[in-house]
């Protein structure tokens, strides 16, 4: 049991409203300090490699920052032909995923825009199932320590955003059939094929 | 009266150890203990090494000590060589998601760089991926030496098999030797300096996960992981049975087996059972697993399923 001697209710003195008044002064002071756009991106949740970019390619503002914005939907001809998009393509283009104004960032569906670096977020918008598997760590490689810090890969590392379907690989050579020369099968278990 | 006579010869002949049998005797016993010596690759030390489970720990750095010069005498790389126990409250499965396997077979050849597996003459892979013609689950309908330009082909799905840690394994019924067994934490292990060789565990497996050197391991130098367990991927010698331990060097640190790292679709899973975050957990929960032959009552610690 709490002895009635010892005090729980704490006594107010001035000398407690220093730290107060010394909290407050530092908050105001950093008020008045110019914005330094030192601003860094939230720690990220999930470590992923830089996004596979094509060379030379990211930032994308340092070609449209001196261009005009086009919001009307259109066949590309001066630049980025390569991109062939076959993801519901027939209701979709680059300036619903890509945003106009700032084409260093990504764009989602509420308007927020997003680092290159977080484009699942994207990508989960609409394939909200596969999103819930990759957080947990089952959709997609995961590489690193079982118990520990993993490595996760951004969708657009095994998935063209463009055209998302996996690309066939050429797949490593077949085992050498066990037949004598090729594998030391003693001749006796030799049998005709 | 007879059994008494009986006795006294008995005890006559014991008396009678003329010089010349005890020469004789002598020289044979002596010519058996040079035997060991006498065989090649195999020092006395070596011969008359104790069970894994016997060694005490002075007794197993001594074995790890031999075993580290033996690789330097053979293959002049220093050898990490450890025997690190089975990890408290750990229970390893594994998961292996079909719909996303393309049939690459870039997890054999990782676990055969990881493992120190012999490459040709004899070629030893640990894993073996099945083909199978779509809507068949029959093992006897599966191509194991489909060679196409590109995969994944129309028409097929692949199933990588591998050694399947069952939590009931016949191969281990089976060793007349107890050179393999169980670990704790799931891996069904093999002391290759134990194995006798006799291939009984290879005719008890039901998934052909076990696989016999023919020859000492040929081993580009270069391309030797130094990195070794005991009980794992260290290599191994002729006339030993050797399998799949889920990369026990690898995850007894907690690390990702190898063939995990390699998966280029991410169809490879692997974690412990007993904790609740897991990815195995996730998928033992989420998805519609399987385990192979399950028919067989082996209780593997390898779930497939279809996601």
């Amino acid at each position: 049991m709490m002895s009635s001697s010892l005090s729980i209710v704490p006594v107010f003195r001035f000398s407690d409203f220093r730290y107060l008044l010394t909290g407050l002064a530092v908050f105001f002071l950093f008020m008045l300090l110019p914005d330094t756009g030192l601003a860094v991106e939230p720690l990220q949740e999930y470590p992923v490699p830089p996004p596979p970019f094509s060379e030379g390619i990211f930032p994308c503002s340092d070609c449209h920052r001196d261009l005009e914005v086009n919001t009307k939907k259109r066949q590309l001809v001066d630049e980025h032909q390569d991109i062939r998009l076959h993801h519901a393509e027939q209701v979709r283009w680059c300036l619903d995923c890509h945003d106009a104004n700032d084409r260093d960032r990504l764009r989602l569906t509420s308007g927020a825009t997003i680092p290159f670096t977080e484009s699942y977020l994207l990508c989960g918008q609409c394939h909200g199932t596969i999103y819930r598997d990759w957080r947990a760590g089952v959709h997609g490689k995961r590489t690193g320590f079982w118990r520990g810090p993993k490595r996760y890969l951004l969708c657009a590392h095994c998935h063209n955003p463009h055209a998302p379907a996996f690309v066939p690989l050429v797949p490593a050579p077949p085992p050498l059939k066990p037949r004598p020369g090729n594998d030391r099968v003693p001749t006796h278990e030799k049998r005709p094929h | 009266m007879k059994n008494d006579s009986a006795k006294s010869v008995e005890l006559d002949r014991n008396d009678s150890v003329t010089r010349r049998d005890f020469l004789k005797k002598s020289l044979v016993g002596a010519g058996l203990l040079t035997l060991p010596g006498l065989l090649p690759g195999c020092t006395w030390e070596e011969f008359s090494q104790k069970h894994f489970s016997e060694l005490a720990p002075a007794e197993l750095e001594q074995v790890l000590r031999r075993l580290k010069d033996q690789y330097r005498r053979c293959y002049g790389r220093e050898f990490q060589l450890s025997a690190t126990g089975p990890l408290p409250e750990t229970a390893f499965a594994y998961a292996l998601d079909l719909s996303k396997c393309i049939g690459c077979r870039r997890c054999v050849y990782a676990c055969a760089e990881e493992n120190n597996l012999s490459r040709s003459d004899p070629q030893i892979h640990w894993i073996k991926v099945l083909r199978f013609p779509n809507g068949s689950m029959n093992p006897e309908d599966a191509e194991r030496y489909y060679a196409p330009d590109k995969v994944p082909e129309e028409g097929y799905y692949y199933m990588p098999v591998q050694c399947q840690q069952c939590a009931n394994p016949p191969c281990v019924k089976a060793c007349p030797v107890q050179a393999t067994w169980k670990e704790p934490d799931g891996m069904v292990v093999v002391d290759y300096n134990w194995c006798i060789g006799c291939r009984y565990c290879m005719a008890a497996c039901p998934y052909d996960a076990r696989h016999f050197n023919w020859a000492a391991p040929t081993l580009p130098i270069n391309e030797i992981n130094t990195h070794t367990h005991y009980l794992g991927n260290r290599p191994q010698e002729k006339n030993v049975v050797g399998k799949c331990t889920f990369c026990i060097q690898r995850v007894r640190e907690g690390r990702y087996p190898a063939c995990v790292e390699a998966c280029p679709v991410g169809a490879r899973k692997f974690g412990n059972l007993l904790d609740q975050d897991s990815e195995i957990r996730y998928i033992l929960e989420h998805k519609r697993v399987f385990r192979f032959k399950e028919e067989l009552n082996t209780q593997p610690n390898f779930y497939y399923y279809f996601s």
